[in-house]
């Protein structure tokens, strides 16, 4: 992170540090206090957004890892949540089995789709390999509706709560530790390989795959890695979702979920961390903002009450126009408009263009 | 019979939705998703067009068809024209947005019940029996029709007219076009017209066949393999892939299973995409990076 009179880092240890100032460490705290303290404070509908949203964090981080930092894109996450979610309501409804069980075979899952998002990725790019993950989203989506059909189950797969060292996960805070955790855990995981010869290999490939493979890094390997690792935590984010819902449908997982996903990594910032998180709790609160200010609109003006009614529509509009506004005004998504935030403070009172990619 | 006749028919409406993909992707290397949106917007056109010329069929019609052309070069003015240059996926995702706010904005316009176009223009749809026992409805058939119709003024433009030919080379080099005087944004914005054109045209006749409503921008995404399957730049390639993708689809769904239907087109796409990337008549091409 850039400081007001450069850097300061002399040695290896304090490059690969993730807090390095007093101010840095004191938010931190304060922040992750915060975290903690919510679930006492919120009432329960502010919960269950918090929950969401943690949620998102854990697969726009997954994807950010993916598209943002390795450089491959991917139009098929909800397929893999999808995938995650199938097989952990087929494991408990067919075997009653815990979720001890299923959450290892989401991870299982996802990692073998993983290696079979990634194979074609061996030999496509760009356009191509978006296109291969969109065609295995909706292979995806097909099995787990044959499933349904086959079984009976064909309105969705209703999924028991899961019982936890003798607790039973039902309660709104009790689902916001595990997501906490869950969220937090793939924030650190993801920062650890990013700053170690994993997440440098990703970048380098994401720079320029030829120069990578004259570094000795094996190409093949490497991509295939962050489509594994990427779907693996995705899948593990489509079983949380599928107990946390006690609801498995192919409904739930159509491919502007997919989209919802890439447009958290485009509005948060592509190759940013922070940025994956802000994208998610950007994406993941738009339709509450929307639906809070129809409610304003149709109570100041009676006669737009007809509103109400098209929420859902105007929701999807206006998803739309805000991803339009970031692609073409801020292609560095919210990670830039902070940086740049952050670098009229430190440069105050003189004015200096924001660092291009600089920073973390 | 019957089964020939379904294929002929969904290899026409694939086809001629994919000549759409690959105008656009041959003239300007983007891909744009939101074609089976735009399509849609069409058919809505004529719904708008239909209630304000009811007495003329003829009119209203046209008048959707010029509606859509002008979207389309609309877009490219407005949208498209700032992604040049971008990234191959920052073009795409454009169009994605795009999408989903034209589908939202449809909803919210014309409401999300179906409509029935044909029964407002007062056209009748009687059933037509071909030798050999198959039937089709009247509206299928001028939509096999045409598409050949399409596909041959498309060639004659591409090959015999001097946009057409400009429209080739600016796909072929950019630069080396603009340098010998071909203004580039018009030509990339003439592509986007025509594409959204015949597009348009497919969603009104489809709209006339079965009527209207938020499901049609489906038939646009499962067109699109077409496209690739037969080559993103090549007519005739997506000709060929039409025919390919929708012989699969009829056949599997007629002989395995109807759920199918869905996934037919994006799993031919897939074993295409395994042996020959580029499609049957498309071009290699150095592929882009994220």
């Amino acid at each position: 992170m850039p400081h007001a009179s450069g850097y300061f880092r002399t040695t290896y240890g304090q490059d690969t540090r993730l807090v390095d100032t007093r101010t840095q460490r004191v938010a931190a705290g304060a922040f992750i206090c915060a975290l903690i303290a919510l679930p006492w404070l919120a009432n329960p509908f502010v919960l269950d957004l918090a929950n969401q949203t943690l949620l998102a964090v854990v697969g726009a981080v997954a994807l950010m890892l993916l598209t943002g930092f390795a450089g491959q894109i991917s139009l098929g996450h909800a397929g893999l949540m999808a995938a995650g979610a199938f097989c952990t309501g087929i494991l408990s409804k067919e075997l009653g089995a815990s979720i001890w069980l299923t959450l290892p075979a989401s991870a299982a899952t996802g990692a073998l789709l993983g290696v079979i998002f990634g194979l074609p990725s061996l030999r496509l790019r760009g356009l191509y390999l978006a296109v291969s993950t969109l065609a295995l989203h909706f292979i995806v989506i097909y099995l787990g509706h044959e499933y349904e059909t086959r079984r009976g189950f064909s309105t969705g797969i209703v999924i028991d709560p899961p019982r936890v060292f003798g607790w039973e996960l039902v309660d709104g805070r009790a689902w916001y530790v595990v997501f906490l955790i869950a969220a937090g855990g793939t924030v650190l995981i993801a920062l650890n390989w990013l700053r170690s010869r994993t997440g440098r290999a990703w970048r380098a490939l994401h720079g320029r795959e030829a120069v990578a493979e004259a570094l000795g890094i094996h190409v093949p390997l490497y991509k295939l890695l962050a489509f594994v690792a990427s779907s693996t935590l995705t899948a593990m984010l489509g079983c949380l979702f599928a107990y946390y819902r006690g609801f498995v449908s192919g409904e739930a997982f159509s491919l502007f979920l997919s989209i919802q996903y890439v447009a958290m990594v485009i509005i948060g910032g592509m190759g940013s961390i922070a940025g994956a998180v802000m994208g998610a709790v950007f994406v993941t609160l738009f339709p509450y903002g929307i639906e809070w200010l129809v409610g304003l609109v149709s109570e100041a003006l009676p006669e737009m009450r007809g509103l109400q009614n098209a929420v859902f529509a105007i929701n999807y509009a206006a998803f739309g126009l805000v991803m339009i506004l970031f692609l073409v005004f801020e292609p560095q998504g919210l990670a830039g408009i902070w940086r740049r935030v952050q670098a009229y403070f430190l440069m105050w009172p003189f004015k200096q263009k924001p660092l291009s990619g600089g920073g973390k | 019979m019957q089964l020939v006749v379904n294929i002929a028919v969904l290899a026409s409406i694939y086809a001629l939705i994919s000549c759409g993909y690959v105008l656009i992707y041959r003239v300007s290397r983007v891909l744009s998703l939101a074609h089976g949106e735009l399509m849609m917007l069409g058919a809505y056109g004529l719904v708008t067009t239909a209630s304000l010329f009811a007495a003329q069929p003829g009119v209203a019609v046209a008048a959707a068809g010029l509606l859509a052309a002008a979207t389309g070069a609309l877009v490219y003015w407005v949208l498209m024209r700032r992604m040049t240059g971008e990234a191959v996926l920052a073009a795409v995702l454009a169009t994605i947005a795009l999408g989903i706010l034209l589908r939202g904005a449809m909803v919210l316009i014309w409401s999300a019940q179906v409509q029935h176009p044909a029964r407002m223009l007062g056209f009748d749809n009687p059933v037509v029996a071909l030798p050999g026992g198959a039937r089709l409805s009247t509206i299928s058939l001028l939509l096999v029709g045409m598409n050949a119709l399409v596909y041959l003024a498309l060639w004659w433009f591409l090959t015999r007219t001097r946009y057409g030919i400009a429209m080739r080379a600016a796909g072929q080099n950019p630069r080396l076009a603009a340098q010998r005087g071909i203004n580039l944004h018009a030509v990339y914005a003439l592509a986007w017209g025509i594409a959204v054109f015949t597009g348009g045209l497919t969603g009104i006749l489809i709209a006339c066949d079965a009527g209207l409503d938020a499901t049609m921008a489906t038939i646009g995404l499962k067109a699109f393999p077409a496209a690739l399957v037969g080559g993103l730049d090549s007519l005739v390639g997506a000709l060929c892939g039409a025919v390919i993708v929708a012989t699969a689809e009829v056949l599997l769904i007629h002989y395995v299973d109807p759920l199918l239907s869905d996934v037919v087109p994006f799993l031919v796409l897939t074993a295409m995409l395994i042996v020959r990337p580029w499609g049957l008549f498309g071009s290699r091409e150095e592929l882009d990076r994220v």
